[in-house]
């Protein structure tokens, strides 16, 4: 597979493409040759993957006891009403 | 899947749920914004999913299955709240498409004649605390808000938020550049209010 090569501005546009994986593998592999050689380009790259990183890392926050308390108690209602779903 | 008796399917459910609590209240919350609602989704979700526990026959997707159920969950509550006439959260589903112009925070931080001093982007990253972020956010309209949380925390592909949020692959591009482009203007307001970044491109000494 040999890589076309882009300019900056074809890379960045599709800058976002790229890292949220919906490029396939050819043009995924187009831009990651254009970022090993261009440093403005692999700069900006970099600063976005972390913003995105951070912003993924949001999606984790612990769980509140009362909430396992919650589903403990409601399966404990399952399991009292209904054992014998799946048999 | 099935199982030999009540005790080991619930075994077997709580074993895999434990690990996966946080991220199942963090998800939800990004999505809902409000403790309350957050727990309620969690728990209809793992409840749903304990009750159609029958319906899963590879438990090696047991984690994407239940997640895919947790943001159905909060997509549909979500629309039948929408749908109340009237509905006390004033968010709307399109929001008004302004702010097209796209803004960058990182054309706000890059200097590349400072690079010896440190970057900015740098001291942007070690300022930015985990509460700005959640709460910059949170002040995202719902549709921005909901789709960047699909994409960028949940990790689905823009035809399969299309597909959850029943709108085309398009809007989904649009809603997701205009959601980055503001979060990230939020972002540079609160770290320059913050302190975190003095100078920029906008103001400051350079101006």
């Amino acid at each position: 597979m040999n890589p076309r090569a882009l300019s900056c501005e074809e890379v960045i546009e599709r800058l976002f493409d790229y890292l949220d994986r919906e490029l396939d593998s050819q043009e995924a592999a187009d831009i990651e040759w254009h970022l090993q050689r261009c440093r403005d380009c692999f700069t900006r790259a970099e600063f976005e993957r972390r913003l995105r990183a951070r912003v993924a890392a949001t999606g984790t926050a612990k769980a509140p006891p009362r909430l396992h308390r919650r589903i403990s108690a409601l399966l404990d209602g399952f399991d009292e009403s209904d054992t014998a779903t799946d048999s | 899947m099935r199982f030999d008796d009540a005790a080991s399917r619930r075994e077997w459910f709580e074993r895999r749920l434990a690990p996966l609590m946080d991220r199942l209240y963090g998800t939800a919350l990004r999505l809902t914004r409000h403790p309350a609602d957050a727990e309620d989704v969690v728990a209809e979700a793992v409840i749903k999913a304990w009750s159609q526990l029958g319906r899963l026959h590879d438990p090696e997707r047991f984690e994407g299955w239940l997640f895919h159920i947790l943001t159905n969950t909060f997509i549909s509550e979500w629309r039948r709240r929408r749908s109340r006439p009237h509905a006390g959260n004033a968010d709307t589903l399109e929001p008004v498409e302004l702010d097209s112009a796209s803004f960058t925070l990182f054309q706000q931080l890059h200097q590349p004649f400072l690079l010896w001093w440190g970057s900015l982007e740098d001291q942007f990253f070690n300022g930015l605390l985990q509460e700005d972020l959640e709460q910059a956010l949170d002040a995202l309209p719902d549709a921005y808000r909901v789709t960047i949380v699909l994409v960028e925390v949940q990790g689905y592909t823009y035809e399969e938020v299309a597909s959850l949020l029943g709108i085309p692959v398009g809007t989904v591009r649009s809603r997701l550049s205009r959601a980055r482009s503001r979060l990230q203007k939020m972002l540079w307001v609160q770290a320059r209010e913050a302190g975190v970044v003095l100078g920029g491109k906008e103001g400051g000494a350079q101006e």
